[in-house]
Formats: C-alpha cells, sequence, structure tokens
C-alpha cells in the first residue's frame, strides 16, 4: 500500500467520527441548567393585566406547566410568538408567561396584537424570579412536571420542532392531570 | 439600507471567490495568460467587498441598528462604542466575517507579494486561497448571515457577553484568527506545490516568512486568551487545557514543526513530503479549531451555541478541502524526491528529532479534546479527559524536545560536527546546572521533581541560543533579522519551559471565607480585607473589594478585585485583583457573598507567571524578525524588476 495514502486514510475515519458526533450531539439549546431534576424556584408575582391578583407558583402545583421567559424588548421573543399560539391552541398543556423586566402596557399592547398564548402571564418587573431560575436572556422556555421538578430548559426561540421532540415528549412521564 | 449594502458586498465577494478560484487553478493548468491575470483583480475586489461589508456591519453597531438580529443579539444602548465595535466578533455570524476579512488580507497580501513568482506558481496560490474564501463566503451566507433583519426593530439589544466585554478579549479573536487563517498561505503554496509537481528550494524560501508571521499572530493569540483567562475568569491559572485552548495550541504545535520543517526543505532540499503534510496539517487544524468552537461538537465555556446544520455544513467543507488536499497529496508526493542524505548528529536529523516530539505533542493534545467526542460518536459513556491525561504526558515529550533543542542549536548542517562545538554544549550545560539548581533550591526550595529538570533545561536553551550570536558578534560578523529572530524564540521557549516549571511548584493558592479587617497569610505575604464597596459601570454594578498586600507585615500594595454584573444578560464576572512583581504575581479574586459582610476569597501567589506571556511575547517578536529578514525582502526586490516566469536567484 502506498504510504502517503495513510494521512488520507486517517482523515476519512475522523470524519466519519465527527459526522457521528454533529448529527447525534445533543441539541446545543439545551444549556445546562444546575435545576435540571430539582425542585422549580418559587415565586409570588402580580398578575399582567390583573394587578390586585397575585399567581403563587404553588397554585401551579399538580399538573406539569411551561414557564416562557419574555418581554417585548426581545426580538427572538417576537420570533417564537406566533409558534407559541399555535402551540397554546393544542392545549397539551398550560403556558406560564414570564414578562421579564418589561413595561406592563407594552406586554399587553404585544399580547393584543400578536395574539395571547398564556394561560397567565406574572409579572417579573426585578428580574428576580427569572434569576432564581438561572435565566441567561429571553427567551427561555422551561418544563416543570406534576411533582414542580424542572425537567428541561430550553434556550433561545421556541419552534414546533423542539417542541414536539423536548416538550410534548416529556408529557407522558410528567404526570398527566 | 447600509446592511443590506453589506449583504449585497458579499454575494458579491462570494462570486469573485468563485472567479478566483477557477481562473487560479484551471488557469494554470491550462496555462492560458489571460485566465491567470484575472486572479488578481479578483482578489482586490473580494478584498474591498469584504471590507464593505464589514463596514456596514460596524455602522449598525455604532448607529445602534437593533434591527439587525446580530446587533440586537450582541449590543445594548448602554455599550460602551470600543465593545460596541469589538461585538463584531461577539458571536458566530460576526467572527465568521472577520474569519473571511482575514483571510482576504492575507491574500491580498500575498498577491501583492507574488508578482514574483512564477506565473502558474501564483496563481494556483492565489486560487486555492480562492477556493477556501469561497467555501467559506457560502457558509456566512448560507447558515450565519450577519445582516438578517427583524421587523419590527426591538428597542433596545440584548448586550455583548459579558465575558467578551473585556480588552484582552475584544481584541484577542482577531489576532488568533490572523494566526488561524495565516496558515491558510502555507497551505495554498503546499496544494499549489502539489499541483505543480514540483517542490524546490525557492518554494520552501517563499512559503517560509508567511508561516512564521502566522505563527507569529497564534503565538500571540493563544498568550492573549491564555492571560485573559487568568484575570477574568478568576481561577487564576494561565492554562486549562479547555478545548478551545487545545483547538488553538494544536496548530500551534504542528505550525512550529512546520517551520522546522521548512527550514531543511529550504537548506537542505530535505522532508519534501513531509513538510507538505505539515502545512496541510496545521491548515486542517486551524480549520478544526473553528469547527470545534464553531459547531457546538463540544460544549464549553467560551464556544457559543450553534446548530447541527452549521456543523454539518464545515464538516462537509472540511472534507471537501482537507480530504481534497490529502488526496493530492497521496497522489503527487511520491514524485517530490527528497535529495540529500544526512547523519543522525546534523542539523537535520535535530530538526527531524524536533517534528516528532512537536507532532507526538499535538497527537496528545488531540486525543485528549477529541476523546470526548469519540466515545459520544460511538455511544460509549461520555467521559471528559481531565487535566490529568495532558499534565502527565505533555511533559514526558516536551522536556525531551527541550533537551534536544539545546544539544540540536550547536549542530551543523549535514555533517553534525557537534564534537566541534562540545565545548560549547557543556559550558552551557555546566551554567545551566549551577544557575538552575541554585535558583531552585536557593531562591524556592524544594518542589516536584520535574521542576529542578524543567528550570536547568530551559536556562540551558537560553545559554545555548546565546552562544552563536555571541560568536558572531565577537567575530564582527553580521546579524541578520534571521538569526536575531531565531535566537529570541528560542529564549523565548527556555523562558516559558523556566515559569512553567517554577510557577507549577511554588504557587501557594488559599480559598478562605474572610470579612472586613481580617488577614489571611501567604508565605510572607499576607492579604488584608480592608472594604467592600458597591461599584456601578456603564452597563453593570457590582462590588468591589479593596484588599492590601502586606510583606512582612508592612504594606506594600492595594489591590481591588470585582466581582461584577451586567444587567442585560444578567451574569456575573469576576475582575481579579493582580499586584504584579518582578517575580511573582500576587493575586485576588472574590468568590461568593457569605452574607454578614464575609465573602470567599481566593487569594494566590504565582511566582515567574509573567514570564509564561512574555515568552510568548518573545517568541513571537522573533518569529516577527525572522520572516521580515533581508534575504526574503531581497528575493522580493531582486526580482521586482524581473516580470513573468522569472526563477529565484539562488542566494
Amino acid at each position: 500500500m502506498n504510504r502517503f495514502l495513510i494521512p488520507a486514510g486517517v482523515f476519512v475515519a475522523l470524519a466519519g467520527i465527527l459526522y457521528v458526533g454533529v448529527v447525534h450531539s445533543p441539541n446545543k439549546s439545551t444549556m445546562q441548567s444546575a435545576l435540571l431534576g430539582k425542585a422549580a424556584p418559587k415565586f409570588s408575582l402580580p398578575v399582567l393585566g390583573e394587578p390586585s391578583r397575585t399567581l403563587n407558583s404553588t397554585e401551579l402545583a399538580g399538573r406539569p406547566w411551561v414557564l416562557n421567559v419574555w418581554a417585548t424588548w426581545c426580538g427572538a421573543c417576537r420570533e417564537e410568538h406566533a409558534a407559541l399560539v399555535d402551540i397554546a391552541r393544542a392545549q397539551q398543556v398550560p403556558i406560564v408567561g414570564l414578562d421579564w423586566r418589561d413595561e406592563d402596557d407594552a406586554a399587553q399592547q404585544w399580547l393584543a396584537e400578536l395574539g395571547n398564548p398564556y394561560a397567565v402571564v406574572a409579572v417579573d418587573r426585578e428580574g428576580r424570579t427569572a434569576i432564581n431560575f438561572g435565566v441567561y436572556g429571553a427567551p427561555e422556555t422551561f418544563f416543570i412536571d406534576a411533582g414542580g421538578h424542572v425537567q428541561y430548559r430550553h434556550v433561545g426561540a421556541m419552534t414546533p420542532e423542539v417542541w414536539q421532540r423536548e416538550f410534548v415528549a416529556r408529557l407522558p412521564r410528567a404526570g398527566l392531570p | 439600507m447600509i446592511p443590506e449594502l453589506g449583504h449585497f458586498a458579499l454575494i458579491l465577494a462570494l462570486l469573485l471567490a468563485g472567479a478566483q478560484a477557477f481562473f487560479g487553478i484551471a488557469g494554470a493548468a491550462r496555462g492560458d495568460a489571460r485566465w491567470q491575470a484575472a486572479v488578481r483583480p479578483a482578489v482586490a475586489g473580494q478584498f474591498v467587498l469584504i471590507s464593505t461589508a464589514i463596514g456596514a456591519l460596524v455602522y449598525a453597531f455604532v448607529s445602534f441598528d437593533f434591527s439587525v438580529a446580530y446587533v440586537e443579539n450582541n449590543s445594548n444602548s448602554a455599550l460602551p462604542t470600543f465593545y460596541r465595535v469589538a461585538a463584531l466578533w461577539g458571536a458566530h455570524e460576526g467572527s465568521l466575517l472577520l474569519w473571511v476579512w482575514i483571510l482576504s488580507l492575507w491574500t491580498l497580501a500575498v498577491a501583492m507579494a507574488s508578482r514574483n513568482l512564477p506565473v502558474t506558481l501564483a496563481s494556483r496560490v492565489l486560487g486555492v486561497l480562492g477556493f477556501v474564501s469561497f467555501g467559506f463566503l457560502i457558509f456566512t451566507l448560507a447558515t450565519s448571515n450577519p445582516f438578517e433583519r427583524i421587523l419590527p426593530a426591538p428597542a433596545d439589544g440584548r448586550d455583548l457577553n459579558p465575558v467578551l466585554q473585556d480588552p484582552a478579549l475584544a481584541i484577542h479573536p482577531p489576532i488568533l484568527y490572523t494566526g488561524y487563517v495565516g496558515f491558510a498561505v502555507a497551505f495554498a503554496f503546499a496544494c499549489a506545490a502539489m499541483l505543480e509537481g514540483k517542490l524546490d528550494a525557492s518554494w520552501a524560501r517563499w512559503t517560509r516568512p508567511w508561516t512564521t508571521a502566522a505563527w507569529s499572530f497564534l503565538s500571540v493569540g493563544i498568550a492573549l486568551g491564555s492571560w485573559w483567562a487568568y484575570y477574568e475568569l478568576g481561577w487564576g491559572g494561565y492554562w486549562f487545557w479547555d478545548p478551545v485552548e487545545n483547538a488553538s495550541f494544536m496548530p500551534w504545535l504542528v505550525g512550529t514543526a512546520l517551520i522546522h520543517s521548512l527550514a531543511a526543505t529550504e537548506k537542505r532540499g530535505l522532508f519534501k513530503s513531509w513538510t507538505l503534510l505539515l502545512a496541510i496539517l496545521a491548515f486542517s487544524l486551524s480549520l478544526l479549531g473553528t469547527f470545534l468552537v464553531r459547531s457546538g461538537v463540544l460544549v464549553l465555556v467560551h464556544s457559543f451555541a450553534a446548530d447541527p446544520t452549521r456543523g454539518l455544513f464545515i464538516l462537509g467543507f472540511l472534507i471537501i478541502v482537507i480530504g481534497g488536499a490529502l488526496t493530492l497529496y497521496a497522489w503527487r508526493a511520491p514524485l517530490l524526491k527528497s535529495q540529500a542524505g544526512f547523519e543522525g548528529t546534523a542539523r537535520e536529523a535535530f530538526l527531524l528529532y524536533n517534528n516528532i516530539f512537536l507532532v507526538l505533542a499535538a497527537l496528545i493534545v488531540f486525543i485528549g479534546t477529541l476523546a470526548p467526542l469519540i466515545n459520544d460518536a460511538l455511544g460509549l459513556p461520555s467521559i471528559s479527559v481531565g487535566g490529568q491525561w495532558f499534565t502527565r504526558l505533555f511533559p514526558l515529550v516536551i522536556l525531551p524536545l527541550v533537551a534536544l533543542v539545546a544539544i540540536g542549536i550547536h549542530a551543523g548542517w549535514k555533517r553534525g560536527q557537534l564534537s566541534v562545538n562540545r565545548h560549547r554544549i557543556i559550558i552551557g550545560l555546566g551554567i545551566a546546572l549551577v544557575v538552575g539548581l541554585s535558583v531552585v533550591f536557593g531562591a524556592y526550595g524544594p518542589g516536584k521533581w520535574l521542576t529542578p529538570v524543567g528550570v536547568v533545561l530551559g536556562v540551558w536553551i537560553i545559554v545555548s541560543s546565546l552562544f552563536d550570536p555571541i560568536d558572531r558578534l565577537r567575530r564582527k560578523l553580521s546579524l541578520p533579522r534571521a538569526i536575531i529572530g531565531m535566537t529570541l524564540a528560542h529564549i523565548g521557549l527556555g523562558v516559558c519551559v523556566v515559569a512553567i516549571s517554577t510557577v507549577e511548584s511554588y504557587t501557594i493558592e488559599r480559598d478562605v471565607p474572610i470579612g472586613v479587617g481580617e488577614t489571611v497569610a501567604l508565605g510572607r505575604y499576607a492579604y488584608r480585607f480592608e472594604s467592600i464597596q458597591p461599584v456601578e459601570g456603564p452597563n453593570y454594578d457590582g462590588v468591589r473589594g479593596e484588599v492590601t498586600v502586606l510583606r512582612d507585615g508592612q504594606p506594600i500594595a492595594i489591590m481591588h478585585p470585582e466581582k461584577r454584573n451586567y444587567w442585560v444578560q444578567r451574569s456575573t464576572m469576576t475582575e481579579a485583583g493582580i499586584h504584579s512583581r518582578w517575580n511573582m504575581n500576587l493575586f485576588a479574586a472574590l468568590g461568593e457573598d457569605l452574607g454578614g459582610g464575609r465573602w470567599s476569597l481566593r487569594a494566590q501567589i504565582r511566582p515567574l507567571i509573567d514570564y509564561v506571556w512574555l515568552a510568548a511575547g518573545l517568541m513571537a517578536l522573533g518569529g516577527m524578525l525572522a520572516a521580515s529578514d533581508r534575504r526574503y525582502r531581497a528575493l522580493a526586490a531582486a526580482q521586482a524588476g524581473v516580470t513573468g516566469t522569472a526563477q529565484a536567484p539562488a542566494t
């Protein structure tokens, strides 16, 4: 055999491994979250549009739910909004919005214009709750099971594919109501 | 409008890159003078167009155009102007744009300096560079367009990753990329030589300065990254064997081997196919570095998220470029026979040993970096190769290499004649033993057993590399830049080995909980935690501690470690307080707020750590001097008058 072929041979083997690595590498928007498998942080926040009402995270216990962190100043949130509205229409699981460091008026106007996918929107004006969830930047979406444990964290815009693959797929094991 | 202009310029640049690749390679193959004449204008046009694109993106950043998605993602109205410009390469899309721009800059430089090369060789070199540029431009436009809009425009942006809001890291990517991309020139020369089926001394002489210059940039880039990690990540080390660091270190190791192998190819017509292989390898590892960091194959401290389409695209590109070059190699390299033989103690032999050890070192880094990935791909449990893999194996190949350098410097070409220089070897080793051992045991006391070995070998290299220049000065011979450069780079290596051996053994580190007014002792030094105050910057707030450094009880310096919260991304960054003395660094970083006015403090003393970066600076300076040697300039000047297919005069 031609010894000058050896480098090419080694490269072919390596490229194969890299190919498998790229195709099978876990979704990179799954950022490591210290919260995975742990209890979701508790919060008690005012509800958007109903200033007298407070949403307490304990009210959400007992069934799986999804927390979507968004804000009107966030471009990718606008990008994912239509997908969220579609997802909400299927009514598989309640989506709780966390309006992060935002203006209430702007947020209400946004929902009026673009549609409201949220079962309820909690207002996190100072961003404390978002910090407790380890939010890196909006949008982020968390899947919380019936036992109140964070099962999944998606960083970046939600898409129907991610929703099917990572969220709907987790429903059967999350303790449906 | 301006961003669309940038986008359009990028598309035109792609077309020109295609033309450059086609006319360069096909024109040379057909020997068509008109086709080949089209190559240089394409290079110039491409440079202008990519510069326009860069300018458009900078304009979007500076003018707060948050309707551009990339600007929105990486900037904010509170971000200072300097970082708004640096935000250009703050994430994937802009980094790629920077990559192709630097490539177009290198290509332009080659086009201007290669007027005197044989026409077909120059066309082929530029054609291969155009091909690489074409691939990267198509990748940018198809998967990572930095000019994409979001409408309606958001009111404000999501800010630059706070990790990057630091002067050293802000200038680190352009310099590192200049090094990475510079190896594309060596790669193009290698491919051109294989297409020509001819590789002679003048080919090596043309290739050398480009390779050395790229290597110098890479050295600076790596050192800057390491320096940044030292004071910004708050861990207090200078090298973590993190995959991103390794990704830049591998091409550096292979590039170092290439520089030395090219010397033998030029002077003695040796190692021809090996030199070609190294040139291909150095650029492949640069591409792999881009790939590892950019595709998200490995999730790392500072690699940013990406999606698999990009990974697959880069992989496809790697297969075409590297696979193509290696196929060409398998086909053409056997034609290139080396002419001369040499003795086992000749300079050629030492360069060969140097190459073997450097490539082994690169292999160790390669395996350590890719093992987790390979395991993953083969379905084995995910593993992470710890620092141990590197710290155990690396000295095993580097220390013999260092010893061989100290001896090999004295070897002559062809016949070693080491016996003639025997006294230099013995005197050098003697000085090294005396100085090294007295420094280690006199100043520091016993440490790891490798430390005295490392220090002695490091000093030995420094002393050895001084013999020849001093001898030349004494004999009133000229001292060309190539010799000064080589000497500086070898001294840099010696300094680096000494510094690393010392810092590995005699670092004092303590992580302690500390309250205001309390003191932590570190040998004869002590840190007193004086106060902690809130601070506010343009786009962050945080706390700033004040730490007094005491030496034998006397205050000698004040340090201000900080901990910052960047508002928009809500992330915390540390800024270490560092007091630099000539022989050590005193380092303090704030850890967690323990409540009740108490903080955890990371207190360290690292001897000679600054010399690790200084060493990289020496190597880079040496490389630059060598690359600008009169020989290469004279070569260009001598041929300036001669046009067409003039051959290099044999100087």
